[in-house]
């Protein structure tokens, strides 16, 4: 186990395809961490718990590349957010008009939409709202004035499609219509063909004029919101939070739970179980009965119990993982000082009355190295599932957007009962990929270090 | 070898004593508080049952006084005025443990409607073996016949599907297959019930059956999970075992291959295979609180969840008391086995 040196392990590595394979997956999920911290903007991750700053999204739409193997294609999330502005003047009257062009070729109705603005005036401005469709037909759809003010003020407002004042408007251009319109919904209406109630694919224009008399008024900011039920690589969950955000948000937290806690247990591990071992007498029986109590606490209920009176913040999780984490690995570190000890340069260097910490570090710790590391790397999967388990039981930091907090809001949105299963399998693949990386390099590291397991 | 077992119970019951006092140590401050309202709350329903003690009162502060006097009393006599971790109260509180007694449950009740905390877990207790120790056996035996038949042709198809499926299956967290079986088998294609639960009485002749059918799913997870891993185990100590020079000679005097691998090396192989399947028994209950939550199965692992949700102090601490209690002697078997088998760690007595 000792004889191999650190370059002989690093040649064999590289020859195994397990150690290829978990290094190449290792590297894209850090890859992506670094691509997530660099470039996804923080506030995803801070306000994932906000419902505020989902506003705009759709609840749990399905992702967008899975209209690529429909035939019946589900209409998209579309946010319009910079309308083309025209402005006029005629005589006295003062028209600007604001311009939201898009592309609907789906097959189904979208599920609303809604207008959000806010506009700067004096007196009382109209604003109509229209839609020009793909057949020509302009639709009028709200005309309202706004509230009357002496001085400039800002109004902000949003005009829904479920709004009363758009039924009525269309209810009188009911002859446009071939079929009766009364008990459709606004955007079944808008986004329909004339002769059948069916969607019209093609080009609509949503027009939005602001009238006013000597007075200059403008809307400053606007945004339309074409409702589908399909958004983003990766879909929303009811919260309408964009998943693809919290998956690779995940990533980062996935790793860095999984290496300090396997880390850390780790190097714990193999200091206690040297020490004991390289002590021998009382102290070895003294630390390995404590080991032995440690051992055998059931570690699961204890974590739960644990993040229920203590905490649940993520850091002392991690505290609490480690605590389970070293036992085994001192157990074995112990037995393979034993052997260590034994040997001729070790005894050489007792004899010449070397000090225990120098004598641990500098002869004993070194040869234990490969293992260590393939420790590491094996304990990394553990750590992992067991974080994502009690986050799945609804005991971790909802403050973090984990792939098991994930889980955990699925489960109980009843994701599985809905067939939401873009709520539910990628979190899951996720933390099976990332494990596998580890066990791929565990185990390539593992059959270096015991040759064998290989024959 | 009587020294060993000794040595090794004393540890364990050590163990024992040290994981209850810790779980009293974190819950106490909670329960402290939960009993002493209790007992205001107990005076308070008796004197509003008694109209004529309400009627006797003359002024408000003369009322609250009197329900302090008797609240005070009575926490004093059942020994609460004392701090919750007063070493009378703690010692106390674990001797009754011990003997089984966790009193009464706060919120959950049995099936049956008793709040018992010893009876709500002698309900559960069955169902969880039953579920999880039919898992283990039917893992242990499809892993040690897949083991074997990859131990006998290594380097085959069958050795490498069978590693892979162990490296694979043992990165996928049970409760996530589990999550996507119910979708798959009890929504898609509805074949199984979503809910482990059955919904019939547990007093019904049918009972049993509707328990046997709803266990199916959560069984094939476990099942499908756990094997892998077990099989590579298996394969790996086989693989040790057919280097060794009685296996070669055996070998080279034209013993067949398949009887060699059957009856020579797995017998070789079994004490640390049976080692290992008692600790794996107790591993899988650990195991089942996240599981049973998923699958909704009636046993301790879901009693463990639903306590832990709404706080239940008396179920928490004796559903942890007993894990341990089965934790620890599977343990201990696994101990034995191990010492009986291999005589060198008996002797080690270093």
């Amino acid at each position: 186990m000792s004889s191999i040196t650190p370059q002989d392990i690093k040649k064999e590595f590289f020859k195994s395809k397990m150690g290829i394979a978990g290094i190449t997956i290792l590297s894209i999920l850090i890859l992506t961490s670094i691509f997530t911290m660099v470039l996804i903007p923080i506030e995803t991750f801070q306000e994932w718990n906000n419902p505020g700053s989902w506003i705009t999204y759709p609840k749990t739409a399905i992702p967008v590349w899975v209209n690529l193997f429909l035939f019946e294609k589900i209409p998209e999330h579309k946010i319009l957010t910079q309308p083309n502005i025209k402005n006029a003047a005629n005589n006295e009257i003062n028209l600007s008009s604001y311009q939201f062009n898009f592309n609907f070729e789906y097959d189904q109705f979208p599920n609303d939409f809604i207008y959000s603005y806010s506009s700067q005036y004096v007196n009382s401005p109209l604003l109509e709202m229209s839609v020009i469709r793909p057949d020509g037909i302009k639709l009028k759809l709200v005309s309202t004035s706004l509230p009357y003010s002496d001085v400039i003020t800002i109004h902000e407002d949003k005009i829904f499609s479920t709004d009363a004042m758009i039924k009525k408007e269309l209810f009188l251009q009911e002859e446009k219509f071939e079929f009766k319109i009364d008990k459709l919904s606004a955007e079944d209406i808008v986004f329909s063909k004339t002769k059948v109630n069916e969607p019209l694919k093609g080009n609509y224009v949503f027009l939005i004029n602001l009238y006013e008399i000597n007075e200059k008024s403008e809307i400053t900011e606007s945004n339309l919101i074409i409702g589908g039920k399909a958004f983003g690589i990766m879909g929303t969950d009811e919260l309408r939070r964009d998943l693809a955000m919290g998956l690779l948000w995940g990533t980062p937290l996935a790793l860095f739970i999984g290496l300090v806690v396997s880390i850390a247990s780790v190097i714990m591990g193999l200091i206690y179980g040297v020490y004991a071992g390289f002590k021998g007498k009382k102290t070895d029986e003294t630390l390995m009965r404590f080991n032995d109590v440690i051992y055998a606490l059931p570690a699961l209920p204890f974590l739960i119990i644990l993040s229920v009176t203590i905490s649940n913040s993520i850091f002392v999780m991690i505290g609490f993982l480690m605590i389970f984490g070293w036992v085994g690995i001192a157990k074995v570190a112990r037995s393979m000082s034993l052997q260590i000890k034994t040997r001729g340069y070790v005894e050489a260097a007792t004899m010449m009355g070397q000090k225990d910490s120098k004598m641990i570090l500098k002869h004993i710790l070194p040869q234990l190295l490969p293992y260590a590391f393939a420790s590491v790397a094996i304990s990394v999967p553990a750590a992992i599932t067991t974080e994502a388990g009690l986050s799945f039981l609804g005991l971790g930091d909802p403050s973090f957007p984990t792939w098991g907090q994930i889980l955990h809001d699925a489960n109980t949105f009843g994701a599985t009962a809905r067939g939401l299963w873009w709520w539910i399998v990628p979190p899951g693949i996720m933390i099976a990929i990332t494990g596998l990386a580890f066990v791929f390099i565990g185990n390539a590291l593992d059959s270096i270090i015991n040759p064998k397991l290989k024959r | 070898m009587k020294k060993y077992i000794a040595k090794r119970a004393a540890t364990m019951f050590g163990v024992l004593l040290i994981t209850l006092l810790i779980t009293i140590m974190l819950v106490g401050s909670n329960m402290d508080t939960i009993l002493k309202q209790g007992v205001v709350f107990q005076v308070r329903s008796e004197i509003t049952e008694n109209p004529e003690i309400a009627q006797s009162f003359s002024s408000v502060q003369e009322f609250e006084g009197y329900i302090q006097d008797r609240t005070d009393e009575r926490i004093k006599n059942l020994g609460l005025d004392e701090p919750w971790y007063s070493p009378q109260r703690i010692g106390l509180t674990m001797y009754k443990i011990i003997l089984l007694d966790f009193g009464q449950a706060t919120f959950l009740t049995s099936d049956l409607g008793s709040s018992d905390v010893k009876e709500i877990i002698f309900e559960k207790l069955p169902r969880t073996i039953l579920l999880f120790t039919t898992a283990t056996i039917l893992i242990s035996i499809i892993g040690i016949f897949v083991g074997a038949l990859s131990a006998s042709k290594i380097g085959s198809t069958i050795d490498r599907i069978t590693s892979s499926f162990a490296i694979i299956s043992s990165s996928f967290p049970v409760w996530w297959i589990g999550m996507l079986m119910i979708f798959l088998f009890a929504f898609t294609y509805q074949i199984f019930p979503a809910r482990a639960t059955p919904d019939i009485p547990a007093s019904s002749p049918e009972y049993l059956g509707a328990l046997l059918y709803h266990m199916t799913l959560p069984l094939i997870t476990i099942v499908m999970i756990g094997f892998g891993s077990w099989a590579y185990l298996v394969r790996n100590f086989m693989v040790g075992i057919m280097q060794e020079d009685f296996i070669i000679a055996k070998k080279a005097i034209g013993i067949k291959q398949s009887k060699i691998t059957y009856t020579h090396a797995l017998k070789n192989a079994a004490p640390p295979i049976i080692t290992i399947l008692a600790l794996s028994l107790s591993g899988s209950l650990g195991g089942a609180i996240i599981t049973e939550a998923v699958f909704d199965w009636p046993g301790m692992g879901r009693l463990y969840f639903e306590a832990i949700t709404v706080m239940d102090l008396p179920v928490i601490i004796g559903a942890t008391y007993i894990l341990t209690v089965f934790f620890l002697v599977s343990i201990f078997i696994a101990d034995l086995l191990y010492g009986y088998f291999d005589p060198r760690i008996r002797t080690n007595t270093e």
